[in-house]
């Protein structure tokens, strides 16, 4: 049996006076082993990073632990003084967040950064660390160490620098590793290999590993034991195929069903046969941007060349692509957001480029986007109701129609058309997305665009809306541009796909074609780096596409 | 870099000629007649005409300005109408004052208000944080020739600590050097305090809510490293700014500091010099504040390389 590294019992965390609730957590109680992963699997609000961070002692100042404890090898961290505490960082515990971009201080040189650790920890001399850290390097697959070792945080990708944390980390093997959701801002490629890495490196170490992720692919991957949270509550825990193959509560079941799945449905969805012009063609479109240092000398990045693509009437086109391959590019430049360097672009059989501003404005109408965070996309100062009707009276309607129309349409969003009054403050992520849906829909679009629309959501969240897109595309017969780097989500609405890569469309076809045959070695890394796929998530969601 | 240093020092070229021919033409247009101001008050017209002719001054403004420009391309600034002699050579000889005044108010202001506006981000809303508040208030609006009376009647008229007025060379002893420069940097340093403080404490306060020093603590590093290695070295940008435009500005403070301590400087020749109406000098003087100006600006925006290895040129 292996030791316990991490005994949690009876944790209580409190919130200060006028919190959504009294505690964050309450009565939450699991434990991890030496060499054991443990995941904390929950949504938004569920709590979990707020565990991770009241065991680290990193609690903001008026958030505290108020009952139970835990146990650090024995130890209660949560009576540690904060001397106690700082002297356990780094050498019993550990922890790598979520955002590589930003947890590194982007004035030191990495080495230097991972120095801190043993010179803060050790009394080893100058020589014997650099040697050390070298060689950590070397472990976590950092090319180049000595090079690494005097750059700076952002001459290396998110990957790298998610390695630099990990070596971090790992430095002074730590019996714990905390993981707060470390692979959520990568890459999917680039996330399959941090994880594999972390996997390793945590057989090797023979280290305790708290891991908190929100998504059930990776937990998949790289759980032993799953630990569910929801609102602050623990709902069940147990060994990972006990929780992902027979989960004993609703809750878990629910989360385990909203996961869409990698394989497309069988019937596929079959596109009226195109008698008129397609609602968008697209033809070897081109953005490149150029920018010039300070001694006028060129550099030029293309962020797209010779895209091309069509969007029938009634039919959902997917862009899936990883970071820079150019998806969102091509979306910006079909609404005109962005200028296109060339190419031609045509909507309705209506050619969008080369035009004016002004004689835009009719096209405008017909092609709406919804964006990916709709915490930022609805003005905060702008009732919904404004917000909603804005589009349709800056081309002429009336207020009292357009308001009646948003009551319309707010029912189709399933929400209630007396929140037009309110303010976006007042709403979740999903109720914003929907209302972010039903102003493009005031403007009666021909063309929809979904750039990462549920990309920011909760994974229940984000069923329920792609369900309500995939119902209201049937009712309206739009057609749809769904941009997204999350293959599942993919799979589940969309009739083609067209893969992106590096400004590129490398692959294209109907879904389940390109899903089930890949032919470009690309297509067939992305789908291989998905995680998750041994286990068939969302078998209920195959009627979330459009049947 | 090294072509970004050559195109910001042949930037300096045109600003000079601006500064040159606004300084020419305010210091003309403007009434008042040097000749008479040095013929006195018992002069003829006949004299006074006599002395603007022999200083050049019966010659159209443009021929003025093409002798005096023409001058400055060699690095003669011409001769003083009062002193009877080169320009330089009296910014040379009152230089050192103001320069050690500078030098002790910006070391001053940096070493107090550095720490405190640390501390205050640290202790965000504590009493630390609204005590230095509520003096940068005070510091802003209070004006430096009141503070100056103040200091020197408590301090050297009551408490008779230090002197009242004067300046003592480095060369004349340490001890009389220090002590005649206390109460003027004080006193000039007071609002550079309430500034930079400020500025501080905006700065660290936002570096703190950043990721890296979560991360940072996650290491098991001390506060004190945490905060300095960590919060402030991302927030010394806009400290270093601040600092610059603060010794940019000190130029203007100088000039009063200077007349309330009596201190031989370059104020105090602008002062005298606007007053006699001695050309000359006053554009002298304005043309090489310019000079330090620029290249104070200079070195603010060379030091962000080092202090932010994201800056490059």
């Amino acid at each position: 049996m292996s030791r316990v590294v991490l005994d949690v019992s009876g944790l209580g965390v409190a919130l200060p006076h006028g919190s959504d609730r009294a505690h964050a957590v309450r009565d939450i109680s699991f434990s991890v082993n030496a060499g054991e992963i443990v995941c904390l699997l929950g949504e938004s609000g569920s709590g979990k990073s707020i565990i991770a961070q009241t065991v680290m002692g990193l609690l903001p100042a008026h958030v505290r632990a108020t009952e139970g404890q835990a146990l650090l090898l024995g130890e209660d961290v949560l009576k540690y003084t904060p001397e106690q505490l700082r002297a356990v960082r780094g050498v019993r515990m550990s922890m790598i967040f979520q955002e590589p971009m930003t947890a590194l201080n982007p004035v030191m040189a990495c080495g230097e950064q991972v120095d801190e650790m043993l010179t803060q920890h050790t009394a080893l001399p100058a020589e014997e660390r650099r040697r050390k850290i070298l060689d950590i390097f070397a472990q976590v697959k950092l090319p180049e160490p000595e090079r690494i070792y005097a750059s700076y945080p952002h001459q290396l990708s998110g990957g790298q620098r998610q390695r630099i944390m990990i070596a971090m980390a790992l430095m002074l093997e730590p019996a714990l590793l905390i993981a707060d959701e470390p692979t959520t801002a990568l890459d999917v490629t680039t996330q399959a290999e941090i994880l594999r890495l972390i996997r390793q490196l945590q057989r090797e170490h023979n280290t305790g590993v708290l891991f908190i992720t929100h998504d059930m692919g990776v937990v998949a991957e790289i759980a032993d034991r799953v630990v569910v949270l929801q609102l602050g509550k623990l709902v069940e825990q147990g060994t990972k195929l006990e929780v992902l193959q027979s989960p004993r509560e609703a809750y878990t079941r629910m989360l385990l069903d909203a996961v869409p799945s990698l394989e497309p449905p069988e019937l596929a969805h079959q596109p009226e046969a195109p008698a008129v012009a397609p609602v968008l063609l697209v033809r070897d479109l081109q953005k490149t941007y150029v920018s010039r240092n300070w001694f006028g000398r060129k550099r030029e990045v293309d962020a797209a060349i010779g895209v091309n693509l069509t969007v029938e009437r009634g039919e959902t086109v997917g862009i899936v692509g990883e970071s820079g391959s150019g998806k969102s590019t091509v979306a910006r430049c079909i609404v005109r957001l962005i200028e296109p360097t060339a190419g031609h672009i045509e909507v309705l059989g209506q050619h969008m480029h080369g035009r004016s501003i002004a004689s835009l404005k009719p096209l405008r109408k017909k092609v709406q986007i919804v964006f990916q965070d709709p915490y930022r996309s609805l003005n905060p100062r702008q009732t919904v109701g404004a917000a909603i009707i804005e589009g349709p009276m800056n081309f002429g309607a009336s207020r009292t129609a357009a308001w009646q129309r948003a009551e319309a349409l707010m029912e189709l969003v399933r929400l209630a058309p007396s929140a037009l009054n309110r303010y976006p403050s007042e709403f979740s992520g999903g109720q914003r997305q929907r209302i972010c849906i039903a102003r493009t829909l005031a403007m009666d679009p021909e063309l929809l665009i979904c750039d990462e629309a549920v990309s920011a959501l909760d994974v229940s969240v984000a069923a329920q809306i792609l369900e309500l897109l995939a119902e209201i595309q049937q009712r309206l017969h739009l057609a749809l541009l769904f941009i997204t780097h999350d293959l599942r989500v993919a799979a589940q609405i969309c009739d083609r796909v067209i893969v992106m890569e590096k400004g590129r469309i490398v692959e294209q076809g109907r879904t389940r074609d390109v899903f089930t045959h890949p032919q470009q070695p690309y297509t067939r890394a992305l789908l291989a780096a998905a995680p998750g796929r041994e286990f068939a998530f969302g078998h209920k969601h195959a009627a979330l596409a459009p049947a | 870099m090294l072509q970004f240093l050559i195109r910001r020092l042949l930037a300096v070229i045109p600003v000079l000629f601006v500064v040159a021919v606004v300084v020419f033409l305010i210091l003309r247009l403007t009434p008042g007649d040097p000749a008479a101001v040095i013929a006195g008050n018992s002069a003829t017209l006949e004299d006074i005409a006599n002395i603007r002719k022999s200083l050049g001054l019966d010659e159209p403004l443009l021929i003025q300005f093409g002798i005096w420009f023409k001058a400055i391309l060699t690095g003669d600034l011409g001769h003083s109408f009062y002193y009877r002699l080169p320009v330089t050579e009296l910014i040379g000889q009152r230089l050192e004052p103001t320069f050690m005044l500078a030098l002790f108010t910006i070391v001053l202001a940096v070493m107090v208000s550095v720490p405190l506006g640390v501390l205050a981000a640290w202790r965000h809303g504590g009493w630390l944080d609204r005590g230095l508040m509520g003096f940068s208030v005070l510091g802003f609006s209070i004006p430096v020739f009141v503070l100056g009376y103040i200091l020197i009647w408590i301090v050297s008229l009551k408490l008779n600590l230090l002197p009242v007025q004067g300046y003592k060379r480095i060369g004349e002893g340490f001890w009389p050097f220090v002590s005649h420069l206390i109460l003027p940097a004080v006193t000039l340093a007071v609002i550079y305090i309430a500034l930079i403080a400020r500025v501080t404490r905006a700065a660290v306060s936002e570096a703190l809510t950043e990721d890296y020093i979560r991360t940072a603590r996650s290491k098991g590093l001390p506060e004190v490293r945490v905060l300095i290695k960590h919060a402030l070295a991302n927030a010394a940008v806009p400290i270093v700014t601040v600092i610059g435009i603060g010794i940019a500005l000190l130029i203007g403070g100088v000039v009063v500091t200077e007349t309330v301590y009596a201190i031989p400087g370059l104020g105090q020749l602008t002062v005298d010099a606007v007053l006699a109406r001695d050309f000359p000098v006053v554009q002298g003087v304005i043309l090489f504040f310019s000079v330090a100006y620029v290249l104070i600006n200079l070195l603010v925006d060379l030091s962000y390389i080092v202090l932010d290895p994201r800056i490059r040129y």
